[in-house]
């Protein structure tokens, strides 16, 4: 039987990972790529648990972050569309009107 | 072999997507995420979520990366030659240190709680899809539906972002003008 623990640490790394490419990378379409697997990482905590505490509400939440994730994707990449139509780069950093 | 098929899966899941984070090519990154998907729904499995192996496998790697593909493939991007912040090493450097610091709380932190009444004899009982759907339509029913209401929303919102470019680009012309 694998503890808990294994499956909390693979998914503080997976999560850390993710964090990383949100603040390291430069292009758009790839941090949120980044997001998605944070949302991973939240996921396999959320089964995990459900599992362990013999509970069908982590499998639910699991469930529900995966649809979120694809209203958030399509949302997303609707915004890089628009963005990269304006003639800005899909470079976050070049994005910076709102920035003074 | 439950600790193999563990090792296996955790251990290319992490370095999936650390090979997300490190490509330099998008539509490389968009393969990586592909394999870290594939192999978080065999950590499903070994977690007894069958449905959501399949849910996984069908919107996740199904959906919702074909569309991360195909906006690649419109936008039709170079390869750029610096990928990464110039300050990435600082980055790097606090995200080591936040992660030995949850990692050495995570697992030194105590569990445990209630358990609930879904155990593995009663999922079995009717089988995991069963189980999911009579809890769904029965406890989180209004969720079911606030969630039905959030994708038209998200839906409508990415047709009116993504619509007709004349007019935006009209838009912009008069506005700079």
């Amino acid at each position: 039987m694998i503890p808990l623990e294994a499956y909390v640490a693979v998914s503080a790394i997976l999560f850390m990972t993710g964090l990383i490419g949100v603040l390291v990378r430069r292009n758009f379409i790839v941090v949120l790529m980044c997001v998605e697997i944070m949302l991973n990482a939240a996921n396999i905590n959320l089964v995990a648990f459900s599992h362990y505490l013999e509970s069908m509400a982590g499998q639910m939440a699991a469930l529900f972050i995966i649809a979120i994730a694809a209203g958030e994707a399509a949302i997303g990449l609707a915004i890089i569309i628009v963005v990269f139509r304006g003639k800005i780069a899909t470079n976050v950093d070049e994005i910076n009107i709102l920035k003074w | 072999m439950m600790w193999l098929l563990f090792g296996y899966f955790s251990a290319v899941s992490i370095v999936a997507g650390v090979m997300t984070v490190a490509f330099r090519n998008p539509v490389h990154c968009g393969m990586a995420l592909l394999t870290l998907l594939l192999h978080v729904a065999g950590l499903f499995v070994l977690l007894n979520a069958e449905f959501l192996f399949a849910v996984q496998i069908i919107v996740y790697a199904g959906a919702i990366l074909v569309l991360y593909l195909f906006v690649l493939m419109l936008l039709n991007l170079k390869t750029e030659e610096q990928h990464l912040h110039r300050k990435y090493k600082l980055s790097l450097i606090a995200a080591g240190v936040i992660l030995g610091e949850l990692l050495i709380l995570l697992i030194q932190s105590p569990y445990g709680g209630v358990k609930g009444t879904a155990s593995p004899q009663v999922i079995l009982e009717t089988g995991p899809s069963q189980a999911i759907g009579i809890t769904m339509f029965s406890d989180y029913l209004l969720l079911f539906e606030i969630v039905g209401v959030f994708l038209l929303g998200a839906v409508i919102g990415a047709i009116v972002l993504a619509k007709t470019p004349s007019e935006v680009g009209v838009k912009t012309e008069t506005e700079n003008s």
